[in-house]
């Protein structure tokens, strides 16, 4: 064996970009047409799957922003084609398709002839929402143009019971795919305006592929419910399908049920609503009525009577008049209280008379018996002069024999011979009577007898 | 038709409670609003609870008429 040349050695990697390089270049887009399988769509949003025919398979994916435009959801055993660039993922050494678009098979020529259709009935204004009807509130009776024996008209029926027990369903059956479709739903459409009947359409039919949805798509359905003049609800397919039928409709529910859900209220909610709008009422009247009666009570009790006006002033005076009285009093009890500690004041500033009056008492009885005493021995002592006085008197004397000369006219009674001269008068007073004679002779000594 | 009367009625009992919540109405008012709003009542229950249940199949009969017999469910 020779040795390689090292220049023809290449790494993992060199090949594989060599190859990525080569299989870009000549692929760089391809219309590739495939069975999915091996579905996987993990969180990140993005799609793996694997394209396959009866020979061979291929790595895809289909990124989360070109998942975006899909109409149809992509599932295992889906036959698809699609737009897609080849590329190859070096740390696997996988060549993988990356998906731009994707359209189920078969479904290109339907697609165009659909996006044709949709274009022109919208051009006319079929679609437009200054035609479309308003649903009723509460519908009496609904029709149901579909399968009469679908799993859509059981879901229907199940639905309508459920949400509203006693409402008034009719079943209009026709045939939902094949060529008689068509008519049928014209037929029926028209049918239900004719009858005047009902009060709303569900026009509605189960899943399935866009070929089976043709009469949904067709023109003649769509203009019949654009004539009608009862609203018309689609309920067609599933959620992600979309036909000309629902463009046309006053308005589109995703599926059966849905439009089911949609036509009729649930009894139980309307019920509730009526029950609390009856309570709100009523509490608002209670409420109301309440207000007032307390309004008038309040009024009531302001609304003073005669009697009362009387009794407030009759007992204002009186308050006035006790208070007048407590002033009066109190000022009484004042004046009293004061005069009383004047008083005493006073009584204990006046002198002590009692005791004086005594002393005056004891000084008169002493001056009394004093006086008494006094006169008492006054008397006495007169009546002892008195008796010596008797005793000296000069008539006793005289009856003794005694006289008394007395000069005249001095009347000087004469001790003492000098004391008169010769000739002189002379008054001799006797016991009785007197003498008048003149002076002799004297004899002077002190010897007289 | 009932349908319309029905919603008519739900709107004006609405309005009524509405109004009566405000509390702005005068009593003799308001008594004659209550008493319309009990009426509204009265007659959306009735509604609510007079529809016969029915399921009924739209038929055409070979002259053409329009006939209704009942719809077999099951």
């Amino acid at each position: 064996m020779t040795e390689p040349k090292s220049s023809h050695i290449y790494t993992v990697s060199h090949l594989t970009r060599e190859i990525k390089t080569i299989l870009e270049d000549r692929f760089s887009f391809v219309w590739i047409t495939g069975e999915i399988s091996n579905y996987a769509a993990p969180a990140s949003g993005h799609s793996y799957f694997s394209l396959k025919d009866a020979n061979a398979v291929v790595n895809c994916v289909m990124f989360k922003n070109q998942k975006r435009s899909l109409k149809f959801a992509l599932e295992n055993g889906l036959n698809i084609f699609g737009l897609a660039r080849l590329t190859l993922y070096e740390p696997r050494g996988n060549y993988q398709l990356i998906f731009e678009h994707v359209e189920p098979e078969g479904a290109g020529a339907l697609q165009k002839a659909f996006e044709q259709l949709k274009k022109k009935l919208g051009d006319e204004g079929l679609f437009d929402a200054v035609h479309k009807q308003v649903l009723p509130y509460l519908p009496d009776k609904i029709s149901v143009i579909t399968s009469g024996t679908g799993a859509a008209v059981r879901d229907i029926i199940h639905i309508a019971q459920r949400r509203f027990p006693n409402c008034c369903l009719q079943i209009v059956p026709v045939a939902v795919q094949g060529d008689p479709a068509l008519n049928e739903i014209v037929c029926a459409i028209e049918a239900v305006n004719q009858q005047r009947s009902s009060d709303v359409i569900i026009l509605a039919r189960g899943g399935g592929a866009l070929e089976d949805l043709a009469a949904f798509n067709s023109e003649i359905v769509a203009r019949a419910i654009f004539a009608s003049n009862i609203p018309v609800v689609t309920g067609i397919g599933h959620e992600t399908d979309s036909t000309i039928a629902d463009f046309a409709a006053d308005v589109r529910a995703p599926t059966p049920s849905a439009a089911a859900e949609l036509v009729l209220p649930e009894k139980k909610q309307l019920v509730r609503l009526i029950t609390d709008l009856h309570f709100s009422l009523s509490t608002a009247i209670t409420q109301k009525l309440a207000y007032f009666h307390q309004k008038v009570d309040d009024l009531h009790s302001r609304l003073k009577s005669p009697v009362q006006v009387v009794a407030t002033a009759k007992q204002t005076v009186e308050t006035h008049f006790l208070r007048m009285q407590h002033a009066l009093d109190r000022q009484i009890f004042h004046g009293t209280e004061k005069l009383s500690w004047i008083s005493q004041t006073l009584l204990g500033a006046a002198p002590q008379l009692q005791p004086r009056t005594r002393q005056v008492a004891d000084l008169y009885n002493h001056l009394a018996i004093t006086m008494k005493t006094c006169i008492f021995e006054n008397k006495h002592q007169v009546r002892q002069a008195a008796t010596t006085l008797t005793a000296l008197d000069p008539t006793a004397v005289l009856k003794r024999g005694y006289s008394i000369a007395r000069t005249l006219p001095d009347k000087k009674v004469i001790l003492d011979a000098d004391a008169v001269a010769v000739q002189d008068r002379v008054e001799i007073i006797l016991s009785k009577g007197r003498i008048q004679t003149r002076v002799e002779k004297k004899i002077h000594g002190k010897d007289n007898i | 038709m009932a349908k319309t009367t029905f919603e008519t009625a739900l709107k004006q009992l609405e309005g009524i409670v509405k109004e009566m919540e405000s509390g702005a109405l005068p009593l003799e008012q308001a008594l004659k609003k209550y008493e319309t709003g009990i009426e509204k009542v009265q007659y959306c229950m009735q509604i609510l609870d007079s529809t016969e249940k029915k399921i009924t199949q739209l038929t055409r009969g070979l002259d053409g008429s329009l006939g209704e017999t009942p719809f077999d469910n099951e």
